[in-house]
Formats: C-alpha cells, sequence, structure tokens
C-alpha cells in the first residue's frame, strides 16, 4: 500500500534508483571496494616492510617475478584506485559548490586514478615480466 | 502568538569553532581526512613503481629521499593514517550492517581504533628497522 504522502510515482518506487538515479550502485561498490582493500592492504605493508625496503632495486624484480606477488599487487592496485575515486569523488561532492569548480575537480580525480592504476599496474607487468639476465 | 515566535532566539546548530569536540566528530573527520592524506599516498606507490620498472638507475635516489628527514616524517604519517583507515573502515562496516550504534560501544570501538592506530604503527616501525638488511 502505497503512503497517501509519498508523491514519488510507482515506476520510480519499483526502479528504487533514488534522486541521483544511481540507486545504492556507489555506496555499496564503496564497500565491496573496502572489504577486498582489507587483506590486500594488509598483506601489502606486511611485505612492504619486510621485502621491499632494500635500495637494491633487483630486490624489488626479485619480489615481483613472484607470479603470486605479481597478481595480488595488481589486484590492490585496482581495487585501490577504485576505493580511492569513490572516496575522494564523496569529498568532492560535500565540500565544493561552485559546478565548475566541482565538475572539474570530479573530471581530474576520476582521470587521475585511471592513470595511476594503469601506470602502476603496467609498471608491476614490467617488473613481472623483466628477463633478469638481461635487464637491469 | 506571532511576537511569541520572533522572542525564541535559539543558536543555530552546529558552530563548529565553539561546539565541544566529541570522539564521534573527530573521528568521523579523521577518517576523511586520513582517505585523502592516503590518496597522496598511492601517487608514490605509483613513483616507487614506476621508477623501479622504467628508470632503476634512479631507485637508489628515491630510496634515499624516503629516507631523509621529510621522508621519514611522510611515511610515519601515511602508517597512522593506513592503521587508522583501515580500523575505522572495518567500525563503518559494522555500521552498515546496523551492528555498534550505541553510545557506549560506539565510544569503545572508537578508542579502540585509536589505540589499534598507534600500536599497529609502533610494531610495523619496529619491524622495519629491525628485519635484517632490508634498510640497506
Amino acid at each position: 500500500m502505497m503512503a497517501t504522502n509519498d508523491l514519488r510515482s510507482r515506476l520510480s518506487r519499483v526502479k528504487g534508483l533514488g534522486a541521483a538515479h544511481h540507486g545504492v550502485q556507489h555506496w555499496w561498490l564503496q564497500r565491496v571496494t573496502a572489504v577486498a582493500l582489507l587483506p590486500l592492504s594488509a598483506w601489502f605493508v606486511t611485505s612492504f616492510i619486510t621485502a621491499m625496503l632494500s635500495s637494491n632495486v633487483v630486490k624489488v624484480a626479485i619480489w615481483f617475478a613472484s607470479p603470486l606477488n605479481a597478481i595480488l599487487m595488481v589486484m590492490l592496485l585496482a581495487v585501490m584506485f577504485a576505493h580511492a575515486r569513490l572516496g575522494v569523488q564523496v569529498v568532492i561532492e560535500d565540500y565544493v559548490k561552485s559546478p565548475a569548480a566541482k565538475y572539474s575537480l570530479l573530471l581530474a580525480n576520476t582521470f587521475i586514478c585511471f592513470a595511476f592504476a594503469g601506470l602502476s599496474i603496467l609498471a608491476v607487468l614490467k617488473l613481472h615480466f623483466l628477463d633478469m639476465s638481461t635487464s637491469i | 502568538m506571532q511576537s511569541d515566535i520572533k522572542a525564541v532566539l535559539r543558536p543555530t546548530s552546529p558552530h563548529l569553532s565553539i561546539y565541544r569536540r566529541q570522539i564521534s566528530s573527530v573521528l568521523s573527520i579523521t577518517h576523511r581526512l586520513t582517505g585523502l592524506a592516503l590518496f597522496v599516498g598511492t601517487g608514490l606507490i605509483v613513483l616507487w613503481l614506476v621508477v623501479a620498472a622504467y628508470a632503476p638507475a634512479h631507485y637508489t635516489t628515491l630510496h634515499s629521499s624516503l629516507h631523509s628527514g621529510f621522508g621519514q616524517i611522510c611515511m610515519l604519517g601515511w602508517t597512522l593514517a593506513f592503521y587508522y583507515h583501515f580500523a575505522n573502515g572495518i567500525r563503518h562496516l559494522f555500521w552498515d550492517i546496523g551492528k555498534g550504534f550505541t553510545l557506549p560501544v560506539m565510544h569503545r570501538s572508537g578508542w579502540t581504533v585509536i589505540v589499534f592506530t598507534l600500536l599497529m604503527t609502533a610494531v610495523t616501525w619496529f619491524i622495519a628497522y629491525t628485519s635484517t638488511g632490508t634498510l640497506s
């Protein structure tokens, strides 16, 4: 039974997408990436302080030669930048009032997150597929 | 009747400058601030990977600048920000499933986050400085 003060159409109610027309997609993806980041980020910090504080770049390359380390790092980077983009987006939407500044920053946020993800994943792949006998 | 309404000059809220700080609001804004700080920190992860993969000759420069006084202060800040955002993020996930909303539980979980952050930062830096050979 529809409440008498509900001004939304039946179609709007059944779609359940709300005023932003995106439903809970943003909110849900923020949580999914947060849950995924718990093990991935804990793994990264543990690995970083035990294996990668060396000034010797070869040690870093050897570490990324492992398929497990490489794939976990790629997963971390992809999820981390997805999570960062969603989080920074909300901060911009909350505090930046001028539409010109707001949409410029939102665009910059998206571009930076995709660029960072692409660059860092490419670097991990290069380190992983590096032929140690000829390079470095 | 109308004069009565005009006479009531209640203070509007919140006046952030005079409003007494509470653990709930301080931890809430700290979650955002640490999120933004970590976003800046992801830039360093990108730089670290790109230098290791594409400019290995400059890796020692990056390594030594991170071991300068300023570099170490930044790393300490990011360690604190990481553990805070990690622990408080778990707190948020519990709220998302409807748990831990009562004031005593919320205060206890808040203090737990603070203690966890300080403790894990200390443990992490202890391991980083004592694990053999990694800082050479």
